[in-house]
């Protein structure tokens, strides 16, 4: 659940996939964001739809930094943790660039649209055409400004590409409300393109899940 | 060997009747009843307040002190004439904003700082209950701070905060006076007292009753005191609090006042000398029958038992904000404990908080200079605030 937003202690601009899943809650909604690092996205969300929102985050820094802030965040882990929470708790669980750190992605996902009716998940798209090109023309785990980590360092363990994500969500048949993928620059890729072309030219996607295939 | 302060007995004897701050008498009209199954009354509640109740009545914080703690959180203490123990925490422009919020603390039922607790003059036979009184649970002291809080015309309490055995007392508020109780903040603390617990508890009991000077707990009639027991149950008590990363960066295995061992049980080591000096300084100021009590208040204490086994069915429903904090190194009330805590307060829907806060310094994290602590806890309260309408 380690993200890269716990090292950004900077406030800068608003994420790219922060701003998708803003707009992707309803007002008033009660949410839970696992993995929340610093609270940049529960702030946000606070302050621009007045959610009712708690978080969870590994590191120690990212709750400390949340609850000064006065946001209900809680130091714990997605793996671990979520099993505590009643079903249908929130309106949306939401887990941004986290889920490829989990140890059991699956398990998680199931748990998310368990304890909210909605669930959101944003992550990095390892089936990017830098990444595919790293592999094949160097031979090496590739690497990128989102994803800096050497493969013996990294916290992320389970990578996965656009189409693998959609083939999970088939699995646990849950419906796909939503999605969107942005490139490297944060733009949305084509509305309307076909999955290929999302898994070729989105650097990372953010999904809006629901229970029910 | 460093000695302790030499405080005139009677001066932490008065107080136990006659304390220093706010005294509040409840009458044979108003009684207490304990879980033990008796009414005690009379009875009193030694406090102290800091700061001032605002005209809606909607800025008050309860401190509750932990095991050998008292009223005198903020304010210099009448028998040691030390500062408060939580002096650090509380004040003006402190996390706990004596300009912002007025802060009530108690001395606990059972305890020997001027409520009734076994060094108290029981009215019926003006001689110190002793064990004549009944046992006191952790319960109790909160249905009597409850009492207190409705005399003061306070409905509902901004906050409770507390750590150690305060913490237990903050879970026990939200838990029984849930719609009083507008936040909460427990501090290494847990829902129940763990085994490990209860037995360093009753090694501290077993020194006290073993010491001859007891008399089987009529020793301030008699005059004596049981000065030796109530050290040793106060230096394996002191050990707890501590870590063993923090004895070593303290002290290591360094000699007092020596440069070799003496080849006696001397305190050659500065680790011994240190224990010594605390537990000499702790009978100066503490009544053995009251450490019996109220160790064995946090003993009994376990929320869940008391809601048939389950601490989220405790908390149901509860519309209370918590703010739950641990320490790495604190091994007396380890993560583990606030974590389910936190695990039953997320099962009930609450709102809450979890920090567990990077320290080798062990349970007494809590009372020390934790700059992390003192962040979270304005910020936790500050959004409270704001969220219960204080200016």
């Amino acid at each position: 659940m380690t993200s890269d937003r716990t090292m950004a202690a900077v406030p800068g601009p608003i994420r790219a996939d922060y701003l998708v899943v803003s707009r992707l809650i309803e007002p008033g909604s009660r949410v839970l964001d696992v993995g929340c690092g610093d609270g940049a996205l529960l702030k946000l969300l606070r302050d621009e739809k007045g959610v009712d929102g708690r978080g969870i985050e590994l590191s120690r820094e990212g709750v400390n930094r949340c609850v000064a802030e006065g946001l209900a965040v809680i130091q714990g882990d997605a793996d671990t943790d979520l099993a505590f929470y009643p079903d249908n708790a929130f309106d949306v669980v939401i887990l941004s660039q986290t889920i490829q750190a989990t140890r059991a992605p699956r398990v998680v996902l199931e748990h998310m649209l368990r304890i909210g009716r909605q669930a959101i998940v944003s992550f990095p798209n390892f089936g990017h055409w830098r990444l595919r090109y790293q592999l094949v023309t160097r031979g090496r785990m590739p690497t990128s400004e989102n994803l800096p980590y050497h493969w013996y360092d990294t916290p992320n363990i389970h990578f996965c590409t656009i189409r693998d994500f959609v083939d999970l969500v088939r699995d646990i048949d849950a419906a796909i409300d939503h999605s969107t993928a942005l490139d490297a620059s944060g733009r949305q890729v084509r509305v309307n393109a076909p999955w290929w072309f999302w898994n070729l030219f989105g650097e990372q996607a953010v999904f809006k899940l629901s229970r029910g295939g | 060997m460093a000695r302790a302060r030499r405080i005139p007995d009677d001066l932490a004897r008065q107080q136990a009747d006659q304390p220093a701050g706010e005294v509040a008498h409840f009458g044979a009209d108003e009684p207490l009843v304990l879980d033990a199954g008796i009414s005690l009354a009379p009875f009193q509640i030694a406090y102290r307040t800091y700061g001032t109740l605002n005209a809606e009545r909607s800025n008050a914080i309860l401190v509750c002190h932990a095991l050998t703690g008292d009223q005198h959180v903020a304010s210099q203490n009448p028998v040691t004439g030390k500062s408060g123990w939580w002096d650090i925490m509380i004040g003006p422009g402190k996390p706990i904003d004596t300009d912002r919020y007025f802060v009530i603390c108690t001395n606990v039922l059972g305890g020997c700082m001027g409520t009734t607790g076994p060094a108290s003059t029981d009215p019926a036979t003006g001689q110190p209950y002793g064990l004549s009184l009944p046992l006191i649970t952790i319960p109790d002291m909160v249905r009597a701070q409850a009492m207190l809080v409705k005399r003061l015309g306070i409905d509902t309490l901004f906050s409770v905060v507390g750590g150690s055995m305060g913490g237990m007392q903050v879970l026990q508020w939200a838990a029984q006076y849930r719609d009083a109780v507008f936040s909460a903040m427990p501090i290494a603390t847990a829902a129940r007292h763990s085994a490990q617990n209860i037995a360093f508890h009753e090694v501290g009991r077993q020194a006290i009753m073993a010491d001859p000077e007891w008399r089987g707990g009529r020793y301030l009639a008699e005059g004596t005191r049981p000065s030796a027991g109530l050290a040793v149950a106060r230096m394996a008590a002191h050990i707890t609090y501590l870590s063993d990363a923090a004895l070593h960066r303290k002290f290591g295995r360094r000699f007092q006042d020596r440069d070799a061992p003496t080849f006696s049980f001397d305190a050659d080591f500065q680790v011994e000398s240190y224990l010594r000096y605390q537990g000499e300084a702790f009978v100066e100021r503490f009544d053995a029958n009251s450490y019996l009590y109220v160790t064995r208040a946090m003993d009994y204490f376990d929320i869940a038992a008391d809601h048939g086994g389950s601490l989220a069915r405790a908390f149901a429903g509860t519309r209370t904000r918590f703010c739950v904090v641990s320490f790495t190194s604190d091994w007396l009330f380890p993560t583990a404990d606030s974590r389910q805590v936190v695990h039953a307060l997320n099962a009930a829907g609450a709102s809450v908080s979890f920090a567990e806060i990077t320290s080798d310094k062990g349970h007494d994290a809590f009372l020390l200079d934790a700059p992390e602590l003192f962040a979270i806890t304005r910020g936790f309260l500050d959004s409270a605030a704001r969220a219960r309408g204080i200016a």
